[in-house]
């Protein structure tokens, strides 16, 4: 599914990935750990195709494409998506407007029908059901006066109505409450399929007791300097990052 | 209003004088909005030219202006706006500037009456080395007591080459006023246009749908079949130009 070899990359002449190497198969969930400043943002931003980051070195092949190769709204197509650790306000324009928008951009680049109105409001009442999110808000501007939790929320209502087949989730956990941790929790198992993968990354053992991930990696000075099972987590969690780097 | 203007006159600055020209003198049309009555108007401007409306407001009159100024090489509106007892003059213009486009706003609105309200948002968005340009006075005389005006001008530039001139004055004589004003220039949020590509729309696309929704501010307050028209036109105006 994804495959990140020797990734070097910088923002502003500072190296912040130097030489990051992971493969995450089809069908699995893998988290990334690490302590502020590791690069862990900087990984999500490379991978979604953000202007300021800077790829140096390595390769990242995404469903045997070339991803670094891909604007942003091509990733998108090809099934990326990456949850925002801090979403975006975008005045003036409507969640609904937003998304229907994004859907059928995809769809068009695709080569697919675009959604009709009768549709995509189908998937947005569901979506947003689902992840308990007021469908008011859906009809206000994008995340302008919504709590850190109902932004993490409406991340996720995207990410189900677009239905990548990868995600990138950037702590989505934090900033919420356990209710909403769970249903975010639950949210993101949705998701999960034998041809979907999830790559989270998060600073708290938390979320992975609700997501149980198949791989965990630990990311320290731009590398992955371990990995193991979920077991991993509850070891840091209870030793933190220094032991590794010891 | 027979001599030609010139650059050393402040509401003439930004003109293309060459343009002006071509289309000098101007004839004055004049809009009396009787005591009382209620008036409405759309003005789309694509062609070159010059305009110079003369509105007087009666008491108690409510007079609302919607501008969509795009797609012309020179254009110039020029609005006087006179306000009586109790009147209400609100103008939402939107200025679209493109390529070596030069557009320009002016608005003259004088209180002259007791408890008149105003209030004029302007939005302006200008790519390549266009120039888009608003002049606003508010000016209230001794007489215009209790009067609450308010001004707001947002301009976006598209490009470094393009240029927004906003000159905000207000001239106050009387002492019990309400008088708001503001003016900005912007560029598109990184953060926006990023959002919107990362989940999966063209960046043409995105820069036109948050270009939109910027200008949208000018049409706060119409009623929403009219909205929908005037939205349908700006897209298509942006998707054109980008």
């Amino acid at each position: 599914m994804l495959v990140i070899d020797n990734l070097c990359a910088e923002i502003d002449g500072k190296q912040i990935l130097k030489g990051l190497s992971l493969t995450v198969e089809a069908g699995s969930v893998h988290a990334i750990m690490g302590p502020n400043g590791a690069g862990k943002s900087t990984l999500s931003y490379v991978l979604a195709g953000r202007d300021g980051y800077e790829v140096t070195g390595g390769s990242v092949t995404f469903r045997g494409q070339d991803l670094l190769a891909m604007a942003p709204h091509e990733r998108a197509t090809a099934g990326m998506f990456l949850g925002l650790q801090y979403p975006v306000e975008i005045p003036g324009v409507s969640n609904l407007l937003f998304l229907r928008t994004a859907l059928n951009a995809q769809r068009t680049l695709r080569g697919e029908a675009e959604a009709s109105g009768a549709e995509f409001m189908k998937l947005a009442k569901a979506a947003a059901e689902q992840l308990g999110l007021p469908f008011d808000m859906m009809k206000r501007a994008v995340n302008q006066g919504f709590s850190g939790g109902e932004k993490k929320r409406n991340e996720m209502v995207q990410m189900h109505i677009l239905q990548p087949w990868f995600a990138v989730l950037d702590e989505t956990d934090s900033g919420l409450d356990i209710d909403a941790l769970r249903v975010v929790s639950d949210g993101i198992n949705a998701l999960r399929g034998p041809d979907r993968a999830a790559l989270l990354i998060t600073h708290y053992q938390r979320l992975l007791d609700y997501v149980v991930p198949d791989q965990i990696h630990v990311l320290m000075d731009g590398r992955i300097v371990q990995s193991g099972g979920p077991e991993l987590a509850h070891k840091l969690e209870a030793e933190g990052y220094s032991a590794i780097a010891a | 209003m027979s001599a030609l203007p010139t650059r050393r006159q402040e509401a003439w600055r930004y003109s293309d004088l060459v343009a002006v020209a071509r289309h000098w003198p101007v004839a004055v049309e004049t809009i009396d909005v009787p005591a009382g009555a209620t008036y409405s108007d759309i003005i789309r401007a694509a062609d070159e030219g010059i305009r110079h409306l003369a509105i007087t407001i009666g008491a108690g009159g409510t007079c609302r202006l919607t501008i969509l100024d795009a797609g012309r090489s020179y254009g110039r509106i020029a609005i006087d706006v006179t306000l009586h007892d109790g009147a209400d003059f609100q103008l939402g213009a939107i200025l679209i500037g493109r390529g070596e486009q030069k557009i320009e706003l002016v608005t003259t609105v004088r209180h002259i009456g007791v408890a008149a309200t105003s209030r004029q948002i302007v939005r302006a968005v200008a790519g390549g080395t266009a120039t888009t340009s608003y002049l606003g006075q508010v000016a209230v005389a001794r007489t215009g007591q209790k009067t609450d005006a308010s001004q707001s001008f947002k301009a976006l530039l598209l490009n470094r080459g393009a240029t927004a001139n906003a000159k905000p004055e207000l001239e106050i004589f009387a002492d019990d006023v309400k008088c708001a004003h503001g003016a900005t220039v912007g560029e598109i949020d990184a953060g926006a246009l990023f959002y919107l590509t990362s989940r999966g729309v063209p960046p043409v696309q995105a820069r036109a749908l948050l270009t939109r929704a910027f200008l949208s501010d000018a049409l706060d307050g119409l009623d929403e079949a009219t909205t929908e028209a005037l939205d349908a036109e700006i897209t298509a105006i942006l998707e054109a130009s980008s």
